[in-house]
């Protein structure tokens, strides 16, 4: 069974904090949920199934639905990290479709700036990790886990910092748009270049930022969506991936989106040249790049000249990218950035983006996560979305 | 010159023969006695093929860098993270040790050494051969 068609992306919001001192994390869930139920036009007592990942407090989804005061027939939590809000979007159209909710709620939000968190310190996933007595004493940590995706890049595919560093350019130019953005000012690829050395080869500017904040996705089934007064947006192709070490056979210069993007494209029926936007989750500039070549934009190391020269630019490039600003300029609440990039995909397809990065005639778009890190092991999803 | 604290690795029973060589100076690699392959991390079940009749074998220590990154930002003193291909043809996180960071290099020659961690057992890392 095809989950084409079958759900809708009916409310989206994402919270407009950057630092959230004051709040709890269950707070910022709360309030992700009654914007995009606002955005909807739906109420709490409309949503029976709800969605949730590891930012989430408690158990699974117990202490949330518990505190929002849901009364549910469905609920998930699975966790790929980052990427887990796309793979939520395509299971609750799965949900949907075998009738065991009608509409989903789910949310991210979480407040690691406040707590201290840094791309340069480890970062605990529990006890028992069967990994983790092979990697934690060597100080893998998230930024060099991707600076050595980047490294090996260079080194097979002659990819340049150069280039790397477009990408951030390019999302520097969407964020001057957004007034929420952590980082609005425009930079040039020297900028990039001549930030300090974080993790060879990856500079301070080809990393993400680190916020407070959240996000909320409501997915209803067609007869709802099309009574709500919202544009309908709808769910048309989803792929999931996990990829690791391959029991030391590994390969870090392709990530799970070759996989996940190959199932979305089937399911949906269209190909990469027909997307008009895309939302490419972006913790590191060499994100980016590897998941655009996997994704199929352009060839397997090609990506350094694909994204170079303002290609990723909206109204300049030829494939417009992260127009909120992205992970690198905006916001990437909760250390997982893939609930903005659903959100600003549904921006897009509703014609609701900032005018200035607004991709004209925007009738399908992509979105696509990488949860955990691309350096040892981590889960890709991708989803096309198509304006009705 | 500052030295980074080596976090100890949690060991448990299938990990421990690793770990109990590495403190006796060896580097053991897990081979499959069905399908033949070598993995790493070691597993008491082959990724591979499933079987339970996995060995440990004596890895020869020698291999080349995959792939590096030198950790500039937020820690005290810079180190090296590292893959490591195998001469056994699989690759392991490590780190490049006892030589200039600076002039490390995918594909460069690597022997093993043994670093001890904080209050655990030694763990196997890299230097150029």
């Amino acid at each position: 069974m095809s989950i084409k068609g079958k759900a809708y992306l009916v409310g989206a919001y994402e919270h407009p904090t950057r630092k959230a001192a004051d709040k709890s994390v269950a707070q910022l869930h709360a309030e992700v949920a009654k914007g995009a139920l606002e955005d909807a036009g739906l109420t709490k007592q409309d949503v029976d199934g709800y969605f949730c990942a590891g930012d989430a407090p408690g158990l699974g989804p117990l202490s949330m639905t518990d505190y929002l005061g849901l009364k549910l027939r469905h609920m998930e939590s699975t966790d790929t990290g980052g990427s887990s809000y796309l793979v939520h979007v395509a299971h609750a159209a799965q949900a949907i479709a075998a009738g065991k909710c009608d509409i989903a709620l789910v949310t991210l939000a979480g407040r690691p700036r406040s707590e201290g968190s840094s791309g340069t310190q480890p970062r605990s996933w529990g006890a028992n990790l069967p990994d983790a007595p092979f990697e934690a004493p060597y100080g893998i940590v998230t930024a060099n886990s991707y600076a050595m995706v980047a490294m090996r890049h260079m080194h097979e595919y002659g990819t340049t910092s150069e280039q790397l560093a477009w990408i951030k350019v390019a999302a520097s130019h969407h964020a001057q748009h957004n007034p929420h953005a952590m980082l609005r000012e425009v930079v040039t690829v020297k900028d990039v270049l001549d930030s300090p050395m974080v993790a060879d080869p990856l500079h301070r500017m080809d990393c993400c930022v680190v916020s407070d904040g959240g996000g909320a996705l409501i997915v209803a089934r067609p007869e709802i969506a099309r009574k709500l007064k919202r544009p309908l947006v709808k769910l048309i192709g989803a792929g999931e991936s996990p990829k690791g070490q391959a029991g030391g056979k590994l390969t870090l210069t392709t990530s799970g989106a070759l996989w996940s993007g190959a199932a979305a494209f089937e399911e949906a029926g269209v190909k990469p040249a027909d997307i008009k936007y895309a939302s490419i989750y972006d913790s590191f500039t060499i994100t980016v790049l590897v998941q655009l070549e996997d994704l199929g934009f352009c060839k397997k190391g090609e990506g350094g000249k694909f994204v170079a020269d303002g290609n990723l630019i909206s109204g300049t490039g030829k494939l417009p990218f992260n127009t909120d600003g992205g992970g690198l300029c905006n916001n990437h609440p909760a250390n997982r950035g893939g609930m903005t990039k659903v959100i600003e995909a549904v921006r897009q397809l509703r014609g609701e983006a900032h005018p200035k990065v607004q991709v004209k005639d925007c009738g399908l778009a992509l979105a696509q996560g990488t949860g955990g890190q691309l350096g040892t092991r981590h889960g890709s999803a991708t989803l096309i979305m198509e304006r009705e | 010159m500052m030295e980074r604290k080596i976090p100890a690795p949690s060991v448990n029973p299938e990990n421990k023969p690793y770990f109990d060589a590495a403190a006796q100076g060896k580097l053991l690699i897990k081979k499959c006695g069905c399908c033949g392959e070598y993995h790493h991390y070691p597993r008491a079940l082959c990724p591979f093929c499933f079987s339970d009749k996995t060995e440990w074998r004596d890895a020869k220590g020698t291999g080349t860098i995959y792939t590096y990154s030198v950790l500039r930002r937020g820690v005290p003193v810079p180190y090296c993270i590292a893959y490591v291909t195998l001469e056994e043809g699989v690759s392991m996180l490590t780190n490049i040790v006892d030589c200039d960071l600076d002039a490390v290099r995918i594909g460069q020659k690597v022997k093993v050494v043994f670093k001890p961690t904080d209050g655990g057992s030694p763990v196997p890392m890299f230097t150029p051969a």
